[in-house]
């Protein structure tokens, strides 16, 4: 184990009590027969997600504890929601999964990786992750990865596409260099204007688009995005990217390309397929659309939204009723950071403020608590809404728009004290 | 390091010793194989021929059930988009199966 990084501790403030208070039956599901799968597997351990459809495996993946088995070819897994209860940073082992194209490297030999740094710039590189590490300043940074997907099996009317509940999102401490410099020491031609990343997966046939992302120069010569080979003090998991991927603070994870091994400098806006269709939110503010809705201008999908959970219950849970009963959970924003969390037990009538726990910068999981006494033998309905240090705030209802991006809205849990 | 903690670390460290070799620097993993399969019914065959060259089962069976129409979209986003080598003969073979596996009427 790495002890020489001051990883924050995970579950430190777990004890007996603490997990006691959670009502566990209805996030974990129960055993049961998934649709689909063989006879032989009949007893495979499942849960189930608040959606129709929603029946998944447990499964436990190389470097990874059991998690919610999505998709299997390529890999998809994701966070069981009571993680989020353990701390404000989520374990490299219970971090989400997301590939696009089957074809995911299995070997990864870190001394042969190289990166490329080529197109518009004035003098081509090809860099080991030694040479990343030993050439560049490293830089640290806590941020939330989420999927732009994330939640999207909650939306109603469904879309297809992944059905995610809410644990396709982590927080985790980055370390790597920073991207400016990389193309910084290969030098920007004058008509540069976007950066395109791909990573060492492959595409199953020919004709299958290559799973390449591009930023803004703008973006990407940003503080904080960083070339990461480091997750929580330690190696990237290889189901997350190891050795390298790139990390955009405040941006959702589709741009966070994984074992990133080629940086291009283009003079012009990529409009590839993963740009163009492919993860595109409408362009309104509100990135909202009517189902059916047809001629919306879209733009690529960004910042994420504000948003918060509760941790320690979940919805059809059941609560302590007579004493004082602590309410955690977490909130976070695309990068401004949260100025304040309100916690509701009344489904929204009425608001407290939450206390916030550590600040770990703008980017990462802002933990909260707050504390209420409930009478024995009521429901209760409750609710946090976070608000970022500009103001901006959570969606009353739910937004809409045929990718299923971008859910943000206030989440209620209807829980009963005994 | 309270008792959860260690906990983990030493699961963590079972895991690593049991599914990924890291080895001089080398990371190299075996993943589980795929244990869902496509359930019987008129076209199974079909399906299977085009659907499971680039992904796994659980991509039909996670998705809420879809109309006709929007199966036929999906079909014909991979078809035409996404590079799946699916014969103009066998698009509404598989559409067919889809729905009868997944479907929901209009």
């Amino acid at each position: 184990m790495d002890t020489n990084r001051s990883v924050p501790a995970r579950g430190h403030r777990l004890n007996a009590s603490r997990r006691g208070f959670m009502q566990k039956s209805a996030a974990l599901g129960s055993l049961g027969i998934l649709g689909g799968i063989p006879a032989g597997q009949a007893l495979a351990k499942v849960v189930t997600l608040p959606m129709e459809n929603g029946t998944r495996e447990l499964v436990t993946y190389p470097e990874k504890r059991e998690l919610i088995l999505m998709t299997a070819r390529p890999v998809q897994l994701e966070t069981p929601f009571e993680v989020f209860d353990e701390g404000a940073f989520t374990a490299n082992d219970a971090f989400f999964v997301r590939w696009h194209l089957a074809g995911v490297p299995t070997s990864i030999d870190p001394s042969q990786f190289k990166i490329q740094v080529r197109g518009r710039v004035r003098q081509a590189l090809s860099l080991t992750v030694a040479e990343l590490q030993s050439q560049f300043d490293s830089v640290e940074v806590a941020a939330v990865c989420q999927c732009s997907g994330n939640s999207r099996g909650l939306f109603n009317p469904r879309v297809p596409g992944g059905e995610w509940g809410n644990g396709a999102m982590g927080n985790a401490l980055w370390r790597g260099v920073r991207l400016r410099d990389v193309l910084q020491k290969a030098g920007l031609e004058i008509d540069a204007v976007q950066v395109r990343f791909n990573g060492a997966d492959t595409a199953p046939m020919p004709a299958t688009p290559d799973f390449i992302k591009a930023l803004d120069l703008s973006v990407a010569m940003g503080d904080e995005v960083l070339l990461a080979y480091a997750m929580n003090g330690k190696p990237l998991p290889l189901l997350n990217g190891f050795p390298v991927r790139l990390v955009v603070p405040g941006w959702f994870a589709t741009y966070w390309v994984k074992m990133l091994d080629d940086i291009e400098v283009i003079p012009k806006v990529d409009e590839n397929f993963w740009m163009k269709p492919a993860y595109r939110i409408p362009a309104d503010p509100c990135a909202c659309q009517v189902p059916g809705q047809q001629g919306v201008v879209t733009v690529p999908i960004h910042r994420m939204p504000v948003r918060s959970f509760i941790t320690n219950l979940s919805d059809g849970g059941k609560l302590k009723g007579g004493h004082a009963q602590t309410v955690r959970g977490i909130a976070f924003d695309g990068g401004y950071g949260i100025a304040q969390v309100l916690f509701s037990t009344d489904g929204g009538g009425s608001w407290m403020r939450a206390e916030l726990g550590p600040d770990h910068g703008r980017y990462s999981f802002r933990e909260w608590s707050a504390r209420f006494t409930p009478r024995p033998g009521r429901p209760y309905t409750l609710a946090c809404m976070a608000v970022n240090t500009i103001g901006e705030s959570q969606r009353l209802t739910p937004r809409w728009n045929p990718s299923g991006y971008m859910r943000n809205v206030v989440e209620t849990y209807r829980v009963h004290a005994v | 390091m309270d008792k959860l903690v260690r906990r983990n670390w030493i699961g963590l460290a079972l895991g690593l010793a049991a599914s990924a070799l890291v080895q001089a620097g080398v990371v190299s993993v075996n993943l589980p194989g795929e244990t869902a399969m496509l359930k019987p019914g008129p076209g199974l065959e079909v399906a299977q021929a085009n659907c499971l060259i680039c992904h796994s089962v659980d991509y039909i069976y996670m998705q809420p059930p879809l109309t006709e129409a929007q199966w036929r979209g999906v079909v014909m986003k991979m078809k035409k988009v996404m590079g799946a080598p699916i014969p103009d003969g066998d698009v509404d073979s598989v559409v067919r199966y889809l729905v009868w596996q997944n479907g929901r009427k209009e």
